[in-house]
């Protein structure tokens, strides 16, 4: 698939003055998926960021139908609108836009029911790693370590790995996302579009003010994640498990960036010591070496 | 009147809801057991497996989701259904709430039951008075052949008034009772119940870019939007006693208004009830008038549009005999909202028969005699 | 029947009053590329092949991404009550 940036739709899904934070991740890929799909959706909205985002009716942000829904509920609701576009004749996708509280969380039934009975739904979960939109709240997504409101002295337990439970599900398509990555971003809602059944692309999406970072860095810490291989690319499509560039080539742990260089542009990570983060690096590579099985 | 051939069929409560359902046509179905609903759901998937009914069927894995796919449905133009109990309509209260707000016309069965602890599949209505705020339209079916008809009507309130709606029967003593019914011929009900309109409350299609639901800029917006409710159920006042005469025109079936009066022209002394017990409350009433006491009955086919017209007419009676098969830790809910609009009668709230005790026509008998008799209080429990 | 939301500017106000520094582009350096057009998360910025870009400052918040993602490093973030 080509990808020439000047031949992207040029039309605004996402609107001006909007109600993101400055330098939001979040926003980075939504306007993505308005460039790839956005004429061919109807978004469910499940209470998160992307809530919020839209701004305040009667105006909204999102040049895309958009239903907000009950926090738990997007992937049922999402269900709901494919049975009944496909009963009257409609043409077009229901995609859940979703935070990782709700999917990872609150919303979890709902998704791993969707994904065992094979609703025909786009799910996009953005990853920001925490509950945001209520100010910083630790949640199932979180990685060990990491600050939040509610882990002031940083995460005990490990990042639910949503999208690799739900390809062991064998859910038709699955793949991970990040947003610094548009071009790899773009192809996979192209081709969970042409796939029947339950797709779901697990998408990176940092959060500046809830990661502790500049805004202006969201993109180089998105892409450092890949590149220090804390961030894996991969798709899952059909059976066929396979890694997606450049994560590629992180795959051989020495070409990876030193794990520092992600950690300590965070202010969420400030108080790790060396050791702390040496030992984050072996989970790192212990994560490695659970995709490489997938890959054999 | 239509001259065609209607069928005399035996059928469950259950069974009967499945039937008009099936001739509703609904688009999408979603469905999640629970005792005493679940030979609802169990019905409606044979007839699609049989290709007898060409809708979605979607098992969920919650009742949560359940009403999240009827809903989800019903905001793409389709016509949903879902069915549930006591519990499992606890467990989807919030998108029972975000329904009614989207005045998404769903409509749901919900077979009565016992809340616990401790475990109770028994009939009582506390679950389906959780409803009585949230905006959904509710009715409760007297016998099987109203649950049948009922059923076939919520779709075309619901969708004419542009609110969800609630059928009503009693666990177990309507759900699972058989008793023989008239099934409305589908050509009748072709008739009666035109398409969903697809763009009512919204046309909601990709490349339209619509948003509901996003935070208001100015919060009168959604007070207005809530008060809007309060009119919606006024309007449908009106348009259930209008749908019920046309339906009765089809079908020879009609069941009045928003209540049910039964022998209370002459009395001094008035029954309210709702629900499938309504029946013995006028077996004794019948037994009471044998003995020359003059008690009526009111029979509350409605509870939501809350039929406060009707109500305000038990002022003309002496003593007004609510019974409530619920409970609340303020007394029974009929017993409350009869109370509400009441100045002058004498009101007493009779809680009987919740957790599924049994409660009959001598139950009745007895009670009626001991409130007329100056023997209970304000409420009084019979357990 | 419902309160409905239609696409539209300003959703959340004039968010350029949120800016603390501002994105200021060397026009005549710029190799149009496209990439902070592609990475702006507010959508502020137009571009066209062979017309290069844009700010519509009326909503840029300033978060500075256009300026750490272009690739000539043409885009300087200056702060406000300078310019």
């Amino acid at each position: 698939m080509t990808f020439r940036l000047d031949q992207l739709p040029k039309k605004k899904y996402v609107l001006p003055g909007n109600a993101a934070c400055a330098g939001c991740g979040m926003m980075i890929g939504l306007r993505v998926l308005g460039m790839a799909l956005g004429e061919e959706v109807v978004l469910i909205v499940p209470a998160s960021c992307s809530s919020v985002v839209q701004g305040l009716a009667p105006k909204s942000s999102i040049a895309m139908p958009v239903l907000n829904v009950p926090f738990a509920s997007a992937a049922a609701v999402a269900t709901g609108i494919s049975e009944a576009f496909k009963a009257l004749g409609v043409r077009g996708h229901a995609v859940v836009w979703a935070g990782d509280g709700s999917t990872v969380d609150i919303g979890f039934a709902a998704v791993s029911g969707a994904a065992e009975r094979n609703s025909d739904v786009i799910y996009v979960m953005y990853d920001n790693e925490a509950y945001m939109n209520t100010g910083i709240q630790r949640s199932g997504s979180t990685p060990k370590y990491a600050w939040t409101s509610t882990t002031p002295v940083g995460k005990r337990e490990q990042k639910k790995d949503v999208a690799l439970m739900l390809a062991v599900q064998g859910a038709p398509y699955v793949a991970t996302a990040n947003i610094a990555y548009p071009q790899d971003f773009y192809r996979k809602l192209k081709r969970a579009a042409e796939i029947p059944g339950f797709k779901f692309i697990h998408l990176y999406a940092p959060c500046p003010p809830g990661w502790r970072f500049d805004p202006a860095k969201t993109v180089e810490v998105a892409r450092l994640a890949v590149e220090t291989g804390v961030w894996i690319l991969w798709e899952y499509d059909r059976g066929a498990f396979r890694l997606n560039p450049p994560s590629t080539i992180y795959r051989d742990r020495a070409k990876r960036r030193p794990l520092a260089d992600y950690i300590k542009i965070q202010g969420r990570f400030a108080h790790l010591s060396d050791e702390e983060v040496r030992f984050i690096e072996e989970e790192v590579e212990a994560k490695w070496q659970r995709i490489a099985k997938f890959l054999e | 009147m239509k001259t065609l051939a209607t069928r005399k069929i035996a059928l469950t409560g259950n069974y009967a809801v499945a039937h008009a359902v099936k001739m509703a046509k609904p688009h999408v179905i979603a469905a999640y057991p629970i005792t005493p609903q679940t030979s609802i759901v169990e019905k409606l998937s044979e007839f699609v497996e049989r290709g007898e009914l060409k809708s979605s069927f979607v098992n969920v894995e919650s009742e949560f989701s359940a009403m999240s796919v009827v809903y989800g449905a019903a905001m793409a133009g389709a016509r949903a259904f879902t069915a549930t109990s006591s519990h499992g309509l606890l467990y989807m209260y919030e998108v029972v709430w975000w329904t009614a707000l989207s005045r998404a016309p769903v409509v749901m069965a919900v077979v009565t039951r016992t809340i616990g602890p401790p475990w109770n599949i028994h009939v009582e209505h506390n679950d389906i008075l959780t409803l009585r705020d949230t905006g959904w339209l509710v009715a409760m079916a007297g016998d099987v052949q109203e649950a049948f008809d009922l059923t076939l009507q919520a779709f075309k309130i619901a969708e004419f008034a542009v609110l969800p709606m609630a059928v009503g029967l009693d666990g177990f003593i309507l759900s699972h009772s058989t008793e023989p019914i008239e099934l409305t011929p589908q050509e009748v009900v072709d008739e009666f119940l035109p398409p969903r309109r697809f763009d009512v409350p919204v046309a909601f299609r990709p490349g339209v870019p619509v948003t509901f639901g996003n935070l208001p800029s100015d919060n009168r917006i959604h007070a207005r939007h809530k008060a809007a409710l309060y009119n919606a159920h006024q309007d449908a006042k009106e348009l259930i006693r209008r749908v019920d005469e046309e339906y009765g025109k089809l079908t020879g079936r009609s069941y009045g208004g928003l209540v049910e009066w039964y022998k209370c022209e002459d009395a001094k002394y008035v029954v309210v009830c709702t629900g499938a017990w309504c029946s013995d409350g006028k077996a004794a009433v019948d037994r009471l008038r044998a003995r020359g006491m003059p008690v009526g009955l009111a029979r509350l086919r409605f509870l939501r549009p809350f039929p406060a017209e009707w109500l305000r007419r038990l002022d003309l009676y002496d003593v007004v005999i609510v019974y409530d098969r619920d409970i609340t830790p303020a007394g029974g809910v009929l017993g409350l909202e009869v109370k509400s609009v009441l100045s002058r009668a004498k009101v007493i709230n009779i809680i009987a028969g919740i957790a599924g005790v049994d409660f009959d026509v001598s139950g009745f008998y007895e009670t009626v005699q001991n409130a007329i008799g100056g023997k209970y209080g304000e409420v009084e429990f019979v357990i | 029947m419902l309160p409905l939301a239609s696409p539209a500017l300003a959703s959340a106000g004039v968010t350029g009053t949120w800016r603390i520094y501002k994105p200021v582009v060397e026009l005549e350096k710029c190799v149009d590329c496209g990439v902070c057009w592609q990475f702006c998360p507010d959508s502020v910025i137009e571009w066209e092949r062979g017309r290069k870009i844009q700010i519509d400052y009326t909503y840029c918040k300033g978060c500075g991404i256009c300026a750490e993602v272009c690739p000539v490093k043409v885009i300087k973030m200056v702060p406000e009550n300078n310019t």
